[in-house]
């Protein structure tokens, strides 16, 4: 682990296992293969990046692990352990009891799903209550304005609506609802993709404090590397509902190995040339019928005769280094 | 040298009374019809930047100022020079699917302009001047025509919009946000093609943005908007590279650059979130961690630090100060950008 | 907070190119069953009317055509009224009717209010606010009052398209209201933006851009104008107000009421038009039903 990350007092304890985790959505035309296989570790106090663009499978893994897909899309196979506890084996009410105090998420627009008509404390409130409901309603309102300064929000917020706070606002609300119950893990799907880059900048500090005190440990979704750069210590990359390559932030920055992630490097438009950066060939697979073998291998600048017969392994080739291709 | 569209001191202002909104503030813009330009216009949410484009396309009037298009007050020509601005005048929006009507076909986006400023002959010419967009935009027909917008990509549809506009042959192309909702992976090819319809076919752009980084790489000037006015503008390495205005140094520290060596900067200088902003003086005197007693008291004019940039900023006092008509003069084209043989149409 | 449906991943259709609409819309037929079902029970009841002629004889719908008050029997199989009417006869010859005035007085209503919607909802501004002041200080007047008022003052001279009319007065304050907000949602589309770029008057967005778009909504409209000029219609009738010598639905249920069927135990009376009641009505709830699904995709059915 870097000497960063050890400052931040990032532990080797593994906080979050997921396993061989398949998501299939059942539609007329077959079985769409959204997630198929992914497998990765979440340390204590560890800030985990999934990047990958739209149709990689990254959001539907968050609402996986925390059991939020509707049919017709299913689970259908893998395992996710928090801690000792394996959660595929608890009943929907005992994960609810999991939901929000182990494992919370903050949506993708989230910031657009607060409801519009009630007041931001009633809504910070039926989250806790949901939990908590033998406290009674007046001490969990005490908790409130310690809440929201974790997030910088003002205590006067409480009895705002929706509709009254900018969108940078909205959002640390629902980050306040996210840490309400103080959980272990944090998922972030997306948290900052309607903001403006100052506001951005300001929510992921926001994020970044709330997570070290509480010591828990996030997973942030999305598909803005810069952003993956400027907040994460390991990255996974998601390509075609596969993990093709995990890592240590700086490592996958500098010595990427598997081709996607080389191109989707070297891509990248920096302030440093004025070139206009290249774009991949080629499209998204279908996870209706994925390619076979490799789900990269169309695409890839280095396929070799073995990649549309074997699917990879995601294998850890390096301490810490995991890929899955078949060049190594 | 000959204008193509002017706005002159346009302000803009949304309801009325204490909740009223200023989007632009006494803005001045010049685009010239000579040479075509890239310019950016660069803000966030607030900025004005959206407003800025619905008045220069002629969807909204200004509250006060005009919009002077070849010479005379848009919003008082006969409805033949009303068409006439609409062919010279054209639009790419955000979304690459709401703007195509999902109860048509994606041809229908291309057909009616054809059909509407009379662009063909014939069935057969129409044909053929739909096949030569979308070559220049690196679409073939038979992968796209004859396809509901749900069935494309959205790299493909954005494509199509940058095929239409070019069908058109407008003088000026407004493209708001044309890549924020395209895949990365697609952007480079939009903005491509945006470069090969500024280059090879003369069209001048403005890049609304609020993506500093496409703006650096794709414009040759811009303008950084705050507010409903312009906080700095000039050329685009400059501003970027060395911004000035307190503004700008902070749109341009906060780009989450990929780079792990180039984090974020320490969290003190943030200023706090903006509130409804000074009443008089410099919009940014509020948030601006340089702000001095007369930044209350007076809004700075543009100061013009260099031959190729302004900023509107009492830090830059010793500048000589410009009016925003003397805008267009910071923003020089570069003479690097060649001016096509007159298309004989 | 959100909560479930992540978006599924797009998917190539899985239909072959260039399919047309109207295939399309055949099996989508298939996963809509109120669309289906209401189309059938409707259609049933119009065939009635066309078909009936053929195998009976409408001439007998006509008071002291037949021996009166006779129960169903194989000669009379739905009996005979107390005035000689054959009922069956009288089912063929004035179901339609009654259907007529519903569709006329539903499409007059449609068409003004869909006009002056479209009127009010794009151009906006003065024009929109007077329409709407008109559209919602009539839709505060008690309808039926206002209709029996009228009725009552040309009794003499009513007749079945001058019934439709009269219902049709009020029958266009409804769409007017829907389509006008249907029309505001969609007046600031980006295609209706770009269909300004690209030269298209005012007149040409609405008729080219915003009605495709808005068909399930004019649909359901119309079926929903149909069902209350239906509706009113009975009811006028049944109060005596309507044209006296026809043999609609309205009509014969006023006639049962006038010669006490029901305490004479004429049953076979009065059931025929309140089955027909019944079938006709949910026949076009279930249409509409069904056209909220087209209209409203979060209602289709997931696979």
């Amino acid at each position: 682990m870097s000497r960063e990350v050890l400052e931040r007092g990032v532990l080797q304890e593994t906080v979050l296992r997921v396993e061989d985790l398949r998501v299939y959505y059942n539609t007329p035309a077959g079985a769409v293969k959204a997630v198929d296989g992914i497998t990765f570790t979440l340390r204590r106090g560890e800030r985990f990046g999934l990047v990958g663009e739209s149709g990689s499978g990254k959001s539907t893994t968050a609402l996986a692990i925390m059991r939020l897909i509707k049919p017709p899309g299913h689970i259908v196979g893998g395992r996710v352990q928090l801690g000792n506890q394996d959660l595929s084996t608890l009943s929907d009410d005992e994960f609810r009891r999991v939901r929000l105090a182990e494992i919370a998420m903050v949506p993708q627009g989230a910031m657009n799903s607060l409801n519009p008509v009630m007041r931001i404390k009633d809504q910070i409130l039926d989250g806790i209550w949901a939990h908590e409901s033998t406290t009674p309603r007046h001490e969990l309102n005490d908790r409130l304005p310690e809440l929201l300064s974790t997030v910088g929000l003002q205590p006067n917020v409480l009895n705002l609506f929706p509709h009254e706070l900018s969108g940078g606002m909205k959002q640390r609300v629902c980050i306040a609802i996210g840490i309400s119950l103080q959980p272990k893990v944090i998922i972030a799907d997306e948290p900052t993709s309607a903001l403006d880059v100052v506001v951005q900048r300001q929510i992921m500090s926001t994020l970044g404090a709330v997570q070290e005190r509480l010591g828990a440990s996030v997973i942030l979704v999305g598909h803005d590397m810069g952003l993956m750069a400027q907040f994460v210590d390991r990255i996974g990359v998601m390509y075609g509902g596969r993990l093709v390559e995990v890592g240590p932030v700086r490592d996958i920055f500098k010595e990427p190995l598997h081709p996607y992630t080389q191109s989707l490097i070297s891509s990248l438009p920096t302030l440093s040339s004025k070139e206009v950066s290249h774009g991949l060939p080629g499209s998204p697979p279908s996870l209706l019928s994925p390619p076979s073998g490799c789900v990269f291998h169309p695409r890839c600048s280095q396929v070799m005769s073995n990649c549309p017969l074997e699917v990879p392994d995601l294998r850890e080739i390096r301490p810490g280094r995991w890929v899955s291709c078949h060049l190594y | 040298m000959s204008t193509l569209i002017e706005l002159q001191n346009t302000t803009k202002i949304f309801g009325s009374g204490p909740n009223a909104t200023v989007a632009l503030d006494n803005l001045s813009l010049t685009i010239d019809d000579d040479t075509p330009s890239f310019t950016a216009v660069a803000g966030e949410s607030g900025s004005g930047k959206t407003t800025l484009a619905r008045i220069l396309l002629g969807f909204t009037p200004p509250t006060s100022g005009r919009v002077i298009y070849r010479g005379k007050d848009l919003w008082r020509i006969s409805s033949s020079e009303r068409r006439q601005f609409r062919r010279e005048v054209q639009a790419i929006f955000q979304d690459p699917f709401e703007v195509f009507n999902p109860f048509y076909r994606v041809d229908h986006l291309l057909n009616v302009p054809i059909e509407k400023f009379h662009l063909a002959k014939s069935k057969q010419h129409a044909h053929q001047l739909i096949e030569e967009a979308l070559a220049a935009v690196g679409l073939r027909p038979e992968d796209t025509l004859g396809r509901f917008p749900h069935q494309l990509s959205g790299g493909q549809r954005q494509r199509l919009t940058i095929a239409r506009a070019l069908l058109l042959r407008p003088r000026l192309i407004v493209a708001d946000e044309p890549v924020s909702m395209v895949d990365a992976s697609l952007r480079a090819t939009i903005l491509e093609s945006l470069r090969t319809l500024n280059q090879d076919f003369g069209i001048s752009f403005l890049y609304i943005t609020h993506d500093l980084t496409t703006a650096y790489q794709i414009s040759e000037n811009i303008i950084v908007l705050y507010r409903g006015g312009v906080a700095e503008v000039g050329d685009v390495d400059l501003v970027i590279k060395q911004p000035q205005h307190p503004y700008s140094q902070l749109l341009v520290s906060s780009i989450p650059q990929p780079d792990v060596d180039r984090r974020w900067g320490g969290d003190q200088e943030l200023p706090s979130e903006s509130g409804r902003g000074s009443k008089s003086g410099c919009r940014f005197a509020d948030r601006c961690p340089r702000a001095m007693p007369e930044c209350l008291q007076s809004i700075p004019p543009l100061y013009r630090t260099d031959p190729r940039r302004a900023a509107a900023c009492f830090l830059y006092r010793d500048a000589p100060s410009i009016t925003s008509e003397q805008m267009d003069e910071v923003m020089a084209p570069g003479s690097s950008i060649r001016r096509p043989v007159q298309d004989p149409r | 907070m959100a909560t479930g449906s992540a978006v599924i991943p797009q998917v190539k259709p899985a239909v072959p190119q260039g399919r047309t609409r109207l295939g399309a819309f055949l099996a989508y037929c298939r996963r809509n069953p109120n669309l289906i079902i209401g189309l059938v029970m409707v259609l049933f009841l119009i065939l009635i009317g066309l078909i009936g002629p053929l195998f009976v004889n409408v001439a007998q719908a006509q008071p002291t055509s037949v021996i009166p008050d006779q129960p169903p029997s194989p000669d009379l199989l739905l009996g005979s009224d107390d005035q000689g009417r054959d009922l069956l006869a009288v089912l063929v010859a004035g179901l339609p009717l009654t259907m007529r005035v519903g569709f006329i007085a539903g499409a007059v209503g449609l068409t003004i209010g869909v006009i002056l919607a479209f009127i009010a909802g794009y151009q906006g501004g003065t024009v929109d606010t007077v329409i709407r002041l008109v559209v919602d200080t009539l839709l505060t007047v008690p309808g039926l009052l206002v209709l029996i008022i009228i009725a009552d003052s040309i009794k003499g001279v009513i007749s079945i398209n001058l019934m439709a009319l009269v219902v049709a007065s009020l029958a266009w304050m409804h769409p007017a209201r829907t389509i006008r907000s249907q029309v505001l949602t969609l007046r600031e589309r980006a295609y209706v933006q770009m269909a300004k770029l690209s030269g298209m008057n005012g007149f040409e967005i609405i008729v080219r851009e915003l009605v495709p778009n808005l068909l399930p909504y004019l649909a359901a409209s119309f079926v929903g104008a149909v069902s209350a000029a239906v509706l009113a219609s009975i009811g006028l009738e049944a109060l005596g107000l309507g044209p006296q010598n026809e043999p609609t639905v309205g009509m014969t249920i006023y006639w049962a009421i006038s010669f006490d069927a029901l305490l004479r135990g004429l049953w076979w009376w009065w059931i025929v038009p309140i089955v027909v009641i019944v079938v006709l009505f949910m026949g076009l709830f279930l249409i509409s039903a069904g056209l909220d699904e087209v209209a409203n995709p979060r209602l289709r059915r997931s696979a």
